[in-house]
C-alpha cells in the first residue's frame, strides 16, 4: 500500500520543517523528488542525503515563489532535471506576517497572498497541464487549520490559507475526470524550532488546547501527504484532511 | 484534403479517441464526437502547440466543429 515507485513530486518549503519531512516520506515511498525553495545549500544538503539512498532520486530547483515568473517556470524545472512528467505536486512554502488588522501594511497582506495562495495557483496551473495529458496526478496544497477557524492577528494568513481551500475544490471538479485529485491538508500545531523557543506557561496554554496533549510531528503531516498522493487515494478529492491532535473537529 | 485539416483530425482523432470516419468537417466536437469542455480547451491547446499559433478564448469559443478549427487555423497561418 502507498508505494510510490515511479512517480515523481514536486515539494516547495522542502527547506522547512515540514516540506523536508514530507519530501522524506515521499522519497521513502519510492517517489522521485524535486525539493524547491530558495535556500539553495539546505536544498542540496537533503538531496545529497535522499540521493545517498537511491542513485538519482532527489533533485533541486530553486525559486523565490514572490516573483511571478519563478513560479510559472517552476514546474518545466522541476520536469527537465528529474527528467519526467510531475505526478505529485506539493504547495507547501507559506509564509505569515502578523498583525492586527489596524496595523496590517497592504505590503504584508500582498506577499502573504503571493506566497501562499497565488503560487499555488501559478504552480497547481502548470502542473495541471501535462497530468491532464497523462491522465493521472496529485495535488495537494498545505493549507492550515486556521484557513477554517481564523485566528486573531493573522487575517492574512487565514484568507490565503481558506483561499487554498476553496480553490482546490474547484479545481478538484474540473479535473476530476482526468483522474487528477487536489486535496488540502490543513496542519494544527506542529513542533518546529519556533515552538521549541516557547515558554512553559505558553506551551501549557497551547497544550490545553489539544485533546491528544501534544504537539503534532512533521512525520504526521508527511504521512497524510503520503496517503493523499497514493494510488488507494484516488477516491478522495476536493478535501482538506485536518491533522490536529483534535484541536478542532470540522 | 488540406494538409491542415489532416493534422487537426489526427489531433481530434488522437485526443478524444474519435473513430476516424466520424471525425468529417461538419463535425461538432460537443455533439458528434462526444467531447466534454475539458476536452475543447485541450484541443484548442493542442492546436496552439502544432500549429505554434495563439488561440485568445473569444475565438475559441467559436471553434464548435472541426471545419471551424481549420478554417480558424487556415486565417492565423496566412495572416
Ligand atoms: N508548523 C506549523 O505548525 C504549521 C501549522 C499550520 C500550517 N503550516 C503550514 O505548513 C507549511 C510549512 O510550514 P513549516 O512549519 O515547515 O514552515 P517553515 O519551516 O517556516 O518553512 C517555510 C518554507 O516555505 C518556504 N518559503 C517561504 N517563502 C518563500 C518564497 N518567497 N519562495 C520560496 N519558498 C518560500 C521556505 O523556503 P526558504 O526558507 O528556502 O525560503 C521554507 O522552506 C506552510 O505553508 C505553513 O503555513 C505549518
Amino acid at each position: 500500500m502507498f508505494d510510490l515507485t515511479g512517480k515523481t513530486a514536486l515539494v516547495t518549503g522542502a527547506t522547512g520543517g515540514l516540506g523536508a519531512a514530507i519530501a522524506r516520506s515521499l522519497h521513502a515511498q519510492g517517489a522521485k523528488v524535486v525539493l524547491s525553495g530558495t535556500r539553495e545549500s539546505v536544498l542540496a544538503e537533503l538531496a545529497a542525503e535522499l540521493g545517498a539512498k537511491r542513485p538519482d532520486s532527489a533533485f533541486i530547483v530553486a525559486a523565490n515563489l514572490s516573483d511571478a515568473a519563478q513560479v510559472d517556470g517552476l514546474v518545466a524545472k522541476a520536469e527537465a532535471v528529474a527528467g519526467s512528467g510531475l505526478d505529485i505536486l506539493i504547495a507547501n512554502a507559506g509564509i505569515t506576517r502578523d498583525g492586527l488588522i489596524l496595523r496590517m501594511k497592504d505590503e504584508d497582506w500582498e506577499t502573504v497572498i503571493k506566497v501562499n495562495l497565488e503560487a499555488y495557483f501559478r504552480l497547481a496551473r502548470a502542473a495541471t497541464k501535462g497530468m491532464m495529458k497523462r491522465r493521472h496526478g496529485r495535488i495537494i496544497g498545505i493549507t492550515s487549520i486556521v484557513g477554517v477557524t481564523g485566528n486573531p492577528g493573522q487575517t492574512n494568513y487565514a484568507a490565503s490559507k481558506a483561499g487554498m481551500i476553496g480553490f482546490s475544490k474547484a479545481l478538484a471538479q474540473e479535473v476530476a475526470s482526468r483522474n487528477i485529485t487536489v486535496n488540502c491538508i490543513a496542519p494544527g500545531f506542529i513542533a518546529s524550532p519556533m515552538t521549541d523557543e516557547l515558554n512553559e506557561a505558553q506551551r501549557a496554554a497551547i497544550l490545553a488546547k489539544i485533546p491528544a496533549g501534544a504537539l503534532g510531528e512533521g512525520s504526521d503531516i508527511a504521512a497524510a501527504a503520503v496517503y493523499l498522493a497514493s494510488a488507494e487515494a484516488g477516491y478522495v478529492t476536493g478535501q482538506t484532511l485536518h491533522v490536529n491532535g483534535g484541536m478542532a473537529m470540522i | 484534403m488540406s494538409e491542415v485539416l489532416e493534422r487537426v483530425r489526427k489531433i481530434v482523432i488522437d485526443h478524444l479517441d474519435a473513430d476516424p470516419d466520424k471525425v468529417t468537417e461538419k463535425a461538432s466536437f460537443i455533439d458528434d464526437l462526444e467531447a466534454d469542455s475539458l476536452d475543447i480547451v485541450e484541443l484548442v491547446m493542442a492546436f496552439e502547440e502544432e500549429f505554434d499559433i495563439e488561440i485568445p478564448d473569444d475565438s475559441a469559443e467559436h471553434i464548435l466543429t472541426v471545419g471551424d478549427a481549420v478554417s480558424y487555423i487556415d486565417g492565423k497561418l496566412k495572416s
